[in-house]
């Protein structure tokens, strides 16, 4: 009993900071700095989110967000899932020196690799263009392949392989007809993570986008600081929080299966 | 804005081992990763609180697990205003339950740090548990019976079964919370604006940053990389290293 006391007063301080910020964001600027602080605002009021929405292109920031997860989620989703299965299912020379050093690309941090891949981009005149962010993740992703390699090997028998090839069924056909709705589930589980991961990022967008209406919804709010805070005007930084936070909280209400199966999945086997 | 490059050998890695900001930033990111044991400790207490069948755990759990999912640009803006000094919501807190007048949170070189790790157990915490809901849910139940007949009390059942179980877990949450922090910048960027007071804030990937992208001193900037990188890789070969010693395999 003592436990559930505790695991409930902790749920009140974790979810305290969201509950604040939402009512800060309704509160007028001069509200704020009452002490004690009160949790429900008096008088409510959206200017807040009117003006942050006025101030900054977030329409524009959400689309790039969108555009992006998108694109790479479903192409780079469909590569990942094809490498796995040729990795999962078929004999090929070098196939292990070629997955293990794919592997070890997981190792290179980011930072290491960001640098030299501006240069390389900035060469191509792609900064200030979303290609950066897309291009990449367009080949797939180390991570989701080798957590579909995992979940094929154990789901789908290498029989059911063989009796497809017998009634005459093709390379491809096997793949997109028995592969892929095979692995649909851990399909599901990488694009719930793929998306919070992409819409989450911020170094990548915010070393390659400068102008306001070509960034993501992360850079955005994330210059509304500078903007803001300098005033101390916090209502106006916490209707940009919100903003920020509530499509990645419907995202995950809508899909919560998915994201806690596929951190407790990738947890286990990584 | 990007220049001929020229060779310079290396100069740069020579210039990096003198400079002030390399060590202090190196020194930030070590200090953070208090945050690791620490999270871990929380998410285990949790999560064996958490591993029974009661009405709302579910929803216990979400909330839990919601700041991990949250975009850490927005959790950091909000925890800027919690950590306010005059009306934040913690500082007014402290004054009116325990008569404490709270530090200047992001604004004093002293407690910036913690105030980081701060966020970071909130923002983090239930991550962690849920993996180590899925470990053990996967200790046989067996294993407890047979302890109690042994006489095992409660304390001794977590100790002698459960920790030893979920070395596993404690190996990735170890090898992942080390490489996490060693990478962490977002929030750095948001809540520690130019390295914070005294460079007290800035991680050596924001100093990397700051020095390729504000400085455009990409040469130095990717010295400063290639250590990190190193760093990063010896830290975690340790760590396998060492893990046969006490990582519990079946």
């Amino acid at each position: 009993m003592w436990a559930f006391l505790l695991l409930l007063s902790g749920s009140f301080l974790m979810f305290a900071p969201f509950v604040w910020t939402l009512s800060t964001s309704l509160k007028a600027h001069q509200n704020v700095f009452e002490l004690p602080p009160k949790w429900i605002p008096n008088p409510i009021t959206w200017d807040n989110y009117r003006e942050v929405w006025d101030q900054s292109p977030l329409l524009y920031g959400f689309m790039n967000s969108s555009i992006i997860v998108v694109v790479v989620l479903t192409v780079g989703l469909l590569v990942s899932a094809m490498s796995a299965y040729a990795f999962g299912k078929f004999e090929f020379p070098f196939k292990g020196p070629l997955f293990l050093g794919l592997l070890g690309t997981m190792m290179i941090p980011y930072s290491v690799v960001m640098i030299p891949q501006y240069i390389g981009f900035s060469r191509l005149n792609w900064v200030d263009t979303l290609l950066p962010l897309i291009v990449p993740g367009l080949f797939g992703n180390i991570v989701t392949v080798f957590f579909l390699r995992q979940y094929l090997q154990s789901a789908l028998p290498n029989e059911l392989i063989e009796a497809a090839k017998i009634d005459g069924c093709g390379f491809f056909r096997i793949f997109w007809t028995i592969g892929m709705p095979i692995m649909k589930p851990a399909i599901a589980a990488q694009a719930a993570l793929g998306f919070m991961g992409i819409w989450n990022d911020f170094l990548g967008p915010l070393i390659y986008l400068h102008t306001p209406e070509k960034q993501t919804i992360q850079v955005l709010i994330a210059s509304m600081q500078s903007m803001y805070v300098s005033q101390s005007n916090y209502p106006m930084i916490m209707a940009a929080a919100v903003i920020a936070m509530v499509p990645v909280i419907a995202v995950f209400f809508f899909c919560q299966r998915y994201f806690i199966e596929s951190l407790a999945i990738s947890g286990i086997k990584g | 804005m990007l220049t001929t490059p020229k060779w310079v050998g290396l100069q740069n890695y020579v210039k990096l081992a003198s400079d002030e900001k390399v060590w202090k930033s190196i020194f930030n990111t070590v200090y953070l990763l208090i945050g690791v044991p620490l999270g871990m400790f929380f998410a285990l207490i949790l999560a064996v609180m958490m591993n029974r069948r009661i009405k709302g755990i579910s929803i216990m759990r979400t909330i839990y697990y919601l700041p991990v999912i949250s975009p850490i640009i927005a959790v950091s803006l909000l925890w800027q205003w919690i950590l306010n000094k005059d009306f934040g919501l913690l500082n007014s807190w402290l004054w009116e339950w325990f008569g404490i007048a709270g530090p200047n949170w992001l604004g004093d070189p002293k407690w910036v740090k913690p105030s980081l790790i701060l966020i970071g157990l909130w923002g983090g915490v239930g991550g962690t548990m849920v993996l180590y809901l899925a470990g053990l849910q996967s200790v046989p139940t067996t294993y407890y019976e047979a302890a109690e007949i042994d006489g095992a009390g409660a304390w001794q059942k977590f100790w002698r079964i459960t920790v030893p179980l979920l070395t596993p877990i404690h190996f990735y949450v170890i090898v992942m919370g080390v490489i996490g922090t060693f990478q962490s910048f977002s929030q750095i960027y948001v809540l520690a604006v130019n390295g914070g007071p005294e460079y007290s804030g800035a991680t050596v990937v924001y100093y990397i940053f700051q020095t390729a992208f504000d400085y455009f001193n990409m040469g130095y900037a990717s010295s400063l990389a290639w250590v990190l990188g190193i760093i990063i890789f010896v830290v975690t070969l340790l760590q396998f290293r060492l893990s046969s010693k006490w990582v519990y395999q079946e």
